[in-house]
């Protein structure tokens, strides 16, 4: 397999209620993507573009945003995996310009959720797991998770303080992240105080939806040379699983099976381990993925999560620097586009470009991104 | 007789829960077990797979499958649970309701507390699954006390 680089990044600001259309938002991502990777449209060989479809109105976006971006007659494709849509396109997009394929790919993810009412996006998210088997006792995504923050609790006697002490980290820097949709401080007893979602979960312990997109090119390295690409971001490892959608046919309820699967298959393809990682983003839609993701991925021993994030090592200056730029808990989670502004932060990281958030000379960085309530898991490292 | 008469539709599985999603599925006869009080899964004659939720066609033997029904009996353990404060469209006069899921050994269920008072609920307590009709005609299994 020849090698893959991410060539450009970039992403809109996450807010609540875009004042414009889908293809206005995915033009916002594109737009700094190519001035980032200083290309014109004629170097782009394709497009994936990335969405959960159930919030859209329009069928097909990627006709529409394709056209509108001026990627016409490039091919353009449409991928879907719930909230790791972006990052499962990504591996298309490695598969393709390491196949020969195409010698570029252009993965342009977007959410617009304020499409439809907040009542009519609950429903729909919850359609994200069993409609036979399982939405017919009542199912909704933070009472998932919340399952998986009740076993994982009762099978290691953690607490919910444990779980409030990862949205205080990610609302520290979430404050510092001008495309963040929630900059305000969290304390811990106003974690602690909230009011309940779905038991263990409260308010602070569940992210907040957002419009939003992201984009990620990628190239093979031909062209990074060709095109004198200045700094190179290479897909070292990237692994990808799937685990029964159905609970009942779960084996723990208190790690993701998807995520540890994919994580293996990265670490092996780049030939490193959880010690190796500087830097990375993981899959934090609600306070117990932090946790578990923390666990699965390797950077503490099954139960040794709470012990990580009580002390800090999960900060900026800690052992294993994660979601410092405020993760999904503050920048929210606008499903198609979330994958990809992961990519984008841990690219800038990795050329010394996080600004606030840079941590200290980081060699690898890596990017949880799961689709579901663990359905769909995919792992990215880079490296410099 | 017309002969061309479109075949009327089973739509058992519409009954099933608060809101039904499915309407048609191959294993209707889940609705008519759960009518008669029994909860049921399946089982192919030829592999020795057992399924729940139950499932007429097996993956591993595909058309040479068997599939039988069985009743699910005993007890299991409550692996995990959440009580929910608010509710999808449809199940707002459910509240407060706890989904959960009951490990019988072999296999596990996905479905929601019964007459359990919530704050009595403890992962790995014992509970026994029961069919359970609903007031408007639907039908449901839910987990109680043995």
């Amino acid at each position: 397999m020849s090698k893959v680089a991410i060539i450009g990044v970039g992403q809109s600001s996450f807010v609540r209620g875009y004042p414009g259309s889908i293809r206005e938002l995915a033009f916002e991502a594109y737009t700094e993507a190519m001035n980032d990777a200083e290309l014109s449209n004629e170097q782009i060989g394709a497009t994936i573009v990335c969405s959960a479809p159930e919030y859209d109105k329009q069928r097909s976006p990627a006709g529409v945003i394709a056209e509108y971006c001026g990627l016409n007659p490039q091919p353009t494709f449409y991928t879907e995996s719930l909230c790791c849509s972006s990052t499962t396109g990504l591996r298309l997009a490695h598969a393709m310009v390491s196949g020969g394929m195409h010698e570029s790919v252009m993965v342009l993810g977007f959410q617009k959720m304020s499409e439809i009412t907040s009542a009519e996006s609950q429903e729909r998210m919850g359609r994200g797991a069993d409609i036979q088997w399982e939405s017919p006792f009542g199912t909704m995504m933070p009472a998932y998770y919340a399952m998986f923050a009740q076993g994982y609790l009762s099978q290691y006697g953690a607490s919910e303080e444990d779980l409030a002490l990862i949205r205080v980290k990610a609302a520290t820097y979430g404050q510092l992240n001008e495309r963040a949709v929630y900059r305000k401080p969290v304390e811990l007893a106003q974690c602690l105080s909230a009011d309940p979602v779905a038991s263990p979960l409260k308010v602070f312990d569940c992210c907040a939806n957002a419009d939003g997109s992201s984009c990620i090119i990628v190239a093979g390295e031909d062209k990074v040379k060709q095109w004198g690409i200045k700094q190179p971001v290479w897909i070292k490892g990237i692994g990808s699983a799937s685990a029964p959608v159905n609970l009942a046919l779960r084996e723990s309820f208190s790690s993701f099976a998807a995520a540890t699967e994919a994580g293996r298959q990265a670490y092996a393809m780049a030939g490193i381990g959880p010690r190796d990682i500087d830097v990375a983003e993981v899959h934090d839609c609600f306070t117990i993925a932090e946790m578990l993701a923390y666990e699965d991925l390797g950077f503490a021993p099954r139960g040794g999560g709470p012990e990580l994030i009580r002390a800090k090592q999960t900060y900026k200056d800690g052992s294993i620097p994660v979601n410092v730029d405020g993760g999904l808990l503050s920048k929210g989670h606008p499903i198609g586009a979330t994958g990809g502004s992961q990519i984008r932060t841990i690219v800038l990281q990795l050329r010394g470009k996080a600004g606030d958030i840079q941590v200290k000379n980081p060699e690898f960085g890596l990017v949880h991104n799961m689709g579901g309530v663990g359905i769909y898991g995919n792992v990215v490292i880079l490296g410099s | 007789m017309s002969g061309h008469k479109k075949p009327e539709a089973d739509r058992r599985f519409a009954r099933f829960g608060t809101v039904s999603f499915t309407a048609t599925s191959k294993v209707n006869d889940f609705i008519d077990y759960l009518e008669d009080g029994q909860v049921c899964g399946t089982k192919c004659r030829t592999c020795g797979a057992v399924f729940f939720p139950p499932r007429a066609q097996c993956f591993k033997c595909r058309d040479q499958a068997a599939i039988e029904w069985f009743q699910v009996s005993g007890s299991g353990k409550l692996a995990t649970f959440s009580e929910l404060k608010y509710a999808p469209t449809g199940f707002g006069g459910d509240l407060p309701y706890a989904i959960a899921v009951l490990d019988m050994g072999e296999y596990k269920l996905f479905g929601r507390i019964g007459y359990v008072p919530l704050d009595e609920v403890r992962v790995g307590m014992e509970l026994v699954p029961q069919a359970h009709q609903l007031p408007d005609g639907q039908i449901i299994y839910v987990f109680n006390r043995p």
